[in-house]
């Protein structure tokens, strides 16, 4: 079958989806025991390419070949019978399933009569041929984003892929996580496989991959071996020109603490508490990061700040008045803002307008509203102001804000929570899928924010933005805030240990 | 060399010219289909529809019914055009209706002869509104309480409001004047509406509902209520993110839908049938139809009094059919059925459209 | 006393066996991320099509076979708009209930009153049902009966015991994983809103054909909609269906039995509804606890990647 195979080629790759080009005359190659890098940036066309490698999508023009016999991939099922497999950025299990019952399902040979025992027992067969320990009685949810990973990664394997695509796999593991994921590559590698890395994040691909190939906009923008590239040439082909690293003038002076939380817990909706006794301190011209592991309950502690959670125990405290009473609106009016986590559904109203989406957080406030009647000129002169002051990309006022790119939204987002010039603000993976430009941007409003006095609470993924941004760093571990650092005083390597759990010195403790 | 194919595309704003178009073609594929089936089931469609056009449409006499019909169908939609905006699915029209058609009449028989006409017709449209609210608020209750299906539960209540107003009119509210019929007592006369002449319609129940229209409108359109139930609708994260109360915003929309509903419960004992009667002749599934009502309006409060008059001509045909043609009145419902099927089907054809596509030909 | 045991038990469980018919469908089509609350239509035109066919072809289960076909009809148009073309679920069954209800009106106009030969009636199970007691209560049942039961365990085995039930189950949980797997989430959910449709088909051909050999205009009652509430009381567990229906068949029954203590027949007639506005809230609160919850894409139209 697909075994002795030795090259999978993807030619002249073509896909548009409405009036985006998602992919122009796009090359892409891979040999068996290969790492290939494919770089980009967020919207770049990464996924639309290996989702359309894997059967997903249908090219509009371009050919897939193996062994330079070109192959119709139609669907997944027929990608996996060329022995093509993916790992999705986001996991494609049942989340109230069984571990078992997820591999049952994508087993093409389980039996039709209780397939279930049969993937127990392939499941042992190939965990310890790879490495890879799961429990096959464990129900999804109660999984690490690590160990789902591992059962992504079982599937493919266990359905006889050789050619692997890993879509931003590093994105929900921990540092000591990823390496062991590169491990485990290798080993692949050694066995044959050849492995197609998608990332942004150029450290890793320089770490782990042989060749690289360079996506912007949806058009190559170059390939080269790996050994023969660094950082800022590769950076050039992701971008198109050099990258600036935000400079950082630590010259601002902490203030008086705006932000006061102690003991803070949560429940979650299914029992245990979700955030358990988090105490800090944010002072005014301060940002606090908190890193973490996507689950470990930095969402939840941002939205117990911010109101829109309710709080089980502990107080909250803004500029010294106690405000774990208030609700959501009375906290907005106390000077609180908060750019969520999902920019999409949760911080706007994709189908409004960007001028019903100016107010949503304000419709309350006399500003915007007398007697129970909307302002809408007011609403429409704000709209008209984020726009222009975040350098919004929108055709006009009145469109439907899901029409915007993800980078937009979120500037028009941050915009409209610091129009009020709040006094605290919390922001969750503030550029999270947002290109590079509107990332400086943002992190640009950011730091004038916090030199205009105002108190910062960021919650990142992306260790590089808290090291750059942050005065004090924290990490939340199973809901708890352990241990909180000076910028100067940690390294990045320690906070990726704090990530996966290891434990706090007593030292670390006392900071 | 070029390809071209053709594709479904979303489109992310369909004009009001290919809004209103499908709508009407919409209406008209469910009245033909309806047509179809009368045939296939030896029922002549062009007697029928001939019937049941001239019933409702064709006389002064006919159109009055019609109004007098479409009154409940505009109060109810309207109300029902809010809930189904905030995606808060109130099945349960018909027994708030029933439940402030029973306030209604006990306010009427109880202090009604006490007080001056006037009074007393706005102290039985005052309980009739309440009485229907706090029945809609029953399934609020259990859908914030309890996260329990609304339209389940608000569907099951209809059930147990008929069963009620049988239960008063065979037993304690039977009228002692009525010659053994299960109905209550009449009401004063004072408290009956006063009507067109040769017609149950009145003037009243118009305004009431003209200003529910206009009102409601407002409402949605204009106001931070309107504005609040609209997230709630599109996403409850972002309400809640918002600090728009969800349980607080499901209880008054459920609540004022429901009051309307009950204000035309009250309509129906005040300006029509002047004592309570059976359920299913209160209201000839006014509940139902107006979820129609609202659909056809595409959630627009503004609109529904359209659509009630169609609907409401509808429901008048289905009396005229099943006099003149003898078949049930439930016949009707193959009307409103097929034409809420084609509106569904018509609101994929507004939010789609085919496009053809060119590409840059293979590299090899 | 004995005897009016036995007659309570036998009454309640043919009371309950078409609302574990229709509540089996729903499960399916819920199981598959599809709610339909159409099922009072669907049911209603199920019951008089079948009576129909078995008044016209002198046989049973021709008139089962058509009640089946009819319930299968009507589901056909709610999956092609719920899954198609991704319609609201909610506004799509309550079409589906209205046009129902409508049709078994205009079909049944001719059909009121008649008498019917061709129904399906107690079996006489030697032995067994002449068990004092046990054989009037168990043993003398029509087959459908059995056959009810046989298939709540059949469905039980298909969604837990097979792949293709872990197919259903994970597209009603998952469909973009589960379309990954080779599965098309189009093709399976029109197939079992329809197989749905078909037991809420054959749950009003038990009516008609079985239960009240007859043909009663509105004579559903609202049986539909007690099996919607019903689905969710069984947390999409047949097993718990069967006991679910049970104690509701037992309601229904039970009514009768209370009414010569003066109690207002209309006020007893309440009672099944009532019963299952609470048995709504215990399946609500048991369902937050995990495993046991409402499937997670319910009611979500599923839109394939475009490709």
């Amino acid at each position: 079958m697909s075994a002795s195979h030795q090259r999978l080629e993807m030619l002249g790759i073509s896909k548009r989806f409405g009036s985006v080009q998602a992919n122009y005359l796009v090359n892409l190659s891979v040999t068996a025991g290969e790492v290939v890098g494919l770089l980009g940036e967020n919207g770049a066309g990464k996924s639309t390419l290996m989702n359309i490698l894997y059967g997903l999508h249908r090219p509009d023009a371009g050919a897939i070949f193996l062994d330079g016999v070109q192959i119709d991939v139609s669907s997944p099922a027929v990608a996996r019978v060329y022995g093509i497999g993916m790992v999705h950025q986001h996991f494609m299990l049942v989340q109230n399933h069984t571990v078992a019952e997820n591999i049952a399902l994508a087993l093409s040979d389980a039996p039709a009569w209780n397939p279930v025992p049969f993937a127990r027992a392939k499941i042992e067969e190939f965990g310890g041929r790879y490495g890879l320990k799961i429990d096959p009685a464990a129900r999804i949810s109660d999984l690490s984003a690590g160990e789902q990973q591992r059962v992504e990664l079982l599937k493919a394997l266990m359905g006889g892929a050789k050619w692997l695509v890993l879509d931003e796999p590093t994105s929900v593991l921990t540092p000591r996580e990823a390496d062991e994921l590169f491990i485990l590559l290798k080993r692949m590698t050694g066995e044959g496989h050849g492995i197609i890395f998608i990332s942004h994040k150029l450290d890793e691909v320089l770490a782990i991959t042989d060749r690289v190939v360079v996506l912007r906009h949806g058009r190559p923008a170059g390939e080269c071996r790996t050994k023969d590239a660094d950082q800022a040439s590769l950076a050039r082909l992701m971008i198109g020109r050099q990258i600036d690293k935000p400079s950082i003038t630590n010259l601002t002076v902490p203030g008086d603490p705006v932000l006061e939380v102690s003991g803070l817990s949560s429940a979650g909706s299914r029992g245990p508490l979700t955030v358990n006794g988090a105490s800090l301190t944010v002072r005014g011209g301060e940002i606090v990061g908190i890193a973490g592991i996507s689950g470990n309950g930095q969402r939840e502690l941002l939205e117990t700040i911010a109101g829109s959670r309710p709080a089980s125990a502990g107080t909250i405290r803004l500029c010294g008045t106690d405000i774990t009473c208030y609700d959501v609106r009375a906290r907005t009016a106390a000077g609180l803002a908060f750019v969520p986590e999902d920019r999409l559904h949760t911080g706007t109203v994709p189908s409004f307008s960007l001028v019903e989406n100016a107010i949503l957080r304000d419709a309350h406030r006399e500003l915007f509203s007398r007697h129970g009647f909307l302002d809408n000129a007011k609403a429409r002169e704000r709209s008209e102001r984020l726009i222009s002051e975040y350098e919004v990309a929108a055709p006009d006022s009145d469109t439907p804000l899901r029409t915007l790119s993800g980078g937009n939204i979120q500037k028009f987002l941050l915009g409209r929570e610091l129009d009020a010039a709040p006094k605290l603000l919390l922001a969750a993976h503030p550029t999270y899928g947002v290109d590079i430009a509107a990332a400086a941007v943002i992190h640009r409003v950011i730091l004038e924010r916090k030199s205009a006095g105002a108190a910062i609470l960021l919650v990142s993924e992306d260790l590089d933005e808290l090291l750059a941004l942050s005065d004090r760093i924290g990490v939340m571990f199973r809901g708890e805030l352990r241990v909180m650092f000076p910028r100067e005083k940690v390294t990045r390597e320690r906070i990726g240990l704090l990530m996966g759990g290891a434990p706090a010195t007593s030292e670390e403790l006392r900071c | 060399m070029l390809t071209s194919k053709w594709r479904l595309e979303a489109l992310s704003h369909p004009s009001s010219v290919r809004v209103g178009t499908t709508m009407v073609l919409s209406i008209l594929a469910g009245l033909s289909l309806g047509c179809l089936l009368f045939l296939v089931m030896g029922v002549s469609p062009v007697t029928a529809m001939t019937k049941i056009a001239a019933g409702s449409f064709g006389s002064w006499y006919g159109f009055k019914e019609t109004l007098t019909k479409a009154v409940p169908l505009t109060l109810i939609g309207a109300g029902l055009a809010i809930c189904f905006r905030a995606r808060i699915w109130n099945i349960g029209a018909e027994g708030q209706l029933l439940f402030g058609a029973v306030a209604a009449t006990w306010v009427g028989l109880g202090v009604g002869q006490h007080l001056p006409g006037w009074l007393g017709i706005a102290a039985m449209f005052g309980a009739g509104a309440f009485a229907g609210g706090i029945w809609a608020a029953v399934p609020a209750f259990m859908r914030v309480r309890w996260g329990v299906n609304e339209a389940v539960s608000s569907l099951l209540l209809n059930y147990v409001a008929a069963e009620f107003v049988q239960f008063l009119i065979y037993g304690p509210w039977k009228g002692k004047t009525q010659f053994g019929f299960p109905y209550s007592d009449d009401l004063p006369n004072a408290l009956w509406l006063p009507t067109f002449y040769g017609s149950r319609l009145s003037w009243f129940p118009l305004v009431l509902a003209g200003a529910a229209v206009v009102l409601l409108t407002v409402i949605s359109t204009k106001t931070r209520f309107g504005y609040d139930v609209r997230v709630v609708g599109e996403s409850p994260e972002a309400a809640a993110y918002a600090g728009i109360p969800f349980g607080r915003t499901v209880f008054s929309i459920m609540f004022l839908s429901g009051t309307l509903a009950g204000i035309a419960g009250a309509i129906e004992i005040a300006g029509v049938h002047h004592h309570l009667t059976y359920p299913w002749s209160i209201s000839s599934g006014y509940g139902f139809t107006a979820i129609l009502t609202a659909f056809l309006a595409r959630l627009n409060p503004g609109w529904t009094w359209f659509s009630a008059i169609l609907f409401g001509g509808l429901l008048v045909g289905g009396d005229v059919i099943q006099t003149s043609l003898g078949l049930p009145f439930a016949t009707v419902n193959i009307f409103n059925g097929l034409v809420l099927i084609a509106i569904l089907a018509g609101e994929f054809m507004i939010g789609h459209r085919l496009v053809r596509i060119q590409h840059p030909g293979d590299s090899r | 006393m004995t005897e009016l045991i036995a007659s309570v038990i036998s009454r309640s469980i043919a009371a309950s066996t078409p609302l574990l018919i229709g509540t089996l469908g729903e499960i399916l089509a819920e199981r598959a991320g599809v709610m339909n609350l159409g099922v009072e239509g669907m049911m209603a035109f199920g019951a008089v099509t079948g009576f129909a066919i078995a008044l016209h072809t002198q046989s049973a289960w021709l008139g089962l076979l058509a009640a089946i076909f009819a319930g299968a009809l009507l589901a056909f148009i709610h999956a092609v708009l719920t899954v198609k073309l991704r319609a609201n679920q909610v506004v799509s069954g309550l079409a589906l209930t209205t046009l129902g209800l409508g049709l078994s009106g205009l079909i049944g106009r001719k059909l009121i009153g008649k008498p019917l030969q061709a129904k399906f009636s107690g079996l006489d199970i030697p032995l067994l049902g002449d068990l004092p007691v046990i054989g009037k209560a168990l043993f003398g049942h029509d087959i459908l009966v059995y056959g009810t039961l046989l298939a709540t365990v059949l469905l039980w085995l298909f969604l837990y015991r097979t792949k293709y039930g872990l197919a259903v189950r994970s597209a009603g949980e998952n469909p973009l994983a589960t379309e990954t797997m080779s599965v098309d989430i189009v093709q399976l959910r029109m197939l079992f809103v329809v197989i749905g449709g078909a037991f809420a088909g054959a749950a009003g051909g038990y009516l008609s054909l079985a239960y009240i050999p007859a043909w009663i205009e509105g004579m559903t009652a609202g049986r539909g909609w007690i099996v919607v509430a019903l689905t969710m009381f069984s947390l999409w567990d047949p097993l718990r269906a069967l006991a679910g229906s049970l104690l509701f068949g037992g309601l229904f029954v039970g009514q009768y039995f209370l009414q010569p203590y003066g109690i207002s027949p209309n006020l007893l007639m309440m009672l099944p509804y009532l019963a299952t506005l609470a048995a709504l809230v215990q399946g609500a609160t048991a369902s937050t606890t995990r495993g046991r919850s409402a499937p997670a894409a319910l009611g979500i139209p599923y839109e394939r990647g475009e490709r």
